[in-house]
């Protein structure tokens, strides 16, 4: 059986699925950061699976910038979260409620 | 017949190492799984012939943010059991219709781009990795410097935010207290 553009689009949807249902029940900022990199590493697949079957190294491209973002947001957000945590004890995501004045 | 395997068996180790980290309650467990589904999803690359970014995935993702998680959660208190969220109804209607509408549009896109051209087309007679460099490094050698500030930045705000006093918990006192302090070391210094 051939493996095509779909299977691997198919595979991408279904892990920024799981990433999404992630984001949308974690309580806990830590694990919130872990379903975003779902979410960033799913697309990375999509880009890689397009750039073969098409033949374009654009998707590769993308994917290194995509992996470039990743690593600067977990070093500016795990900053953050420690200071969070420093001040508050926790890292829960109702805390951060306070911010809404 | 090989690649099908191949990809059968890493599509479905991936799955099932991200659904245990979304649903475990434990974020250590959370943390393991999530770097082995990294480790996982770098097959794929292999498997579409893109050898670099599979390698640049094992070091970047299982190398570097892995071990910045670890090290990171050493200021946690990861051991306590994780609190979830209530299921909200509204928010799982609305995921699926998301994903819904995205399975959609993933079947549609192929019928969409028949007559599509390579923008930048596979060089004959180069590896991978040689490929790459020639694309990175003439048409998007922009983004590639741009890239390269943005994570700078991100290295010195997270040693900033992170790195400073670190036994003080230097956010909770103001500058004053601070200079007030580093006065009274001088003074333990002296005597």
């Amino acid at each position: 059986m051939e493996i095509g553009l779909n299977h691997y689009l198919v595979l991408s949807t279904i892990l920024f699925a799981i990433g999404l249902v992630g984001v949308m029940r974690r309580k806990n900022l830590l694990l919130l950061f872990f379903a975003t990199e779902i979410l960033l590493n799913s697309v990375n697949i999509a880009f890689a699976a397009i750039s073969h079957f098409y033949g374009d190294l654009t998707g590769q491209m993308f994917a290194f910038f995509v992996i470039a973002i990743a690593a600067s947001e977990v070093a500016v957000g795990l900053g953050l979260l420690i200071v969070w945590h420093k001040r508050h004890g926790n890292i829960d995501l109702d805390s951060l409620s306070t911010m809404r004045g | 017949m090989f690649e099908a395997i191949a990809f059968y068996l890493f599509a479905f180790l991936t799955i099932a190492m991200f659904f245990i980290t979304v649903t475990t309650s434990q974020a250590l467990y959370a943390l393991t799984a999530l770097a082995a589904g990294m480790i996982f999803i770098s097959a794929f690359f292999f498997i579409l012939g893109a050898d670099f970014l599979g390698a640049i995935q094992i070091v970047v993702y299982s190398g570097a943010v892995m071990a910045l998680y670890a090290f990171g959660m050493m200021f946690f208190d990861t051991t306590r059991e994780v609190k979830e969220k209530n299921g909200n109804k509204y928010i799982v209607v609305g995921m699926s219709t998301l994903a819904a509408i995205l399975v959609v549009a993933i079947f549609a896109a192929p019928m969409v781009s028949e007559n599509i051209t390579a923008l930048y087309p596979v060089i004959e007679g180069a590896g991978n990795t040689q490929q790459v460099g020639m694309v990175l490094f003439t048409k998007y050698l922009v983004p590639f410097e741009v890239a390269a500030i943005m994570l700078l930045v991100a290295m010195i705000s997270g040693i900033v935010l992170a790195g400073k006093k670190m036994d003080l918990s230097l956010t909770l006192y103001n500058t004053a207290e601070i200079d007030d302090m580093k006065k009274d070391q001088a003074k333990k210094v002296l005597s």
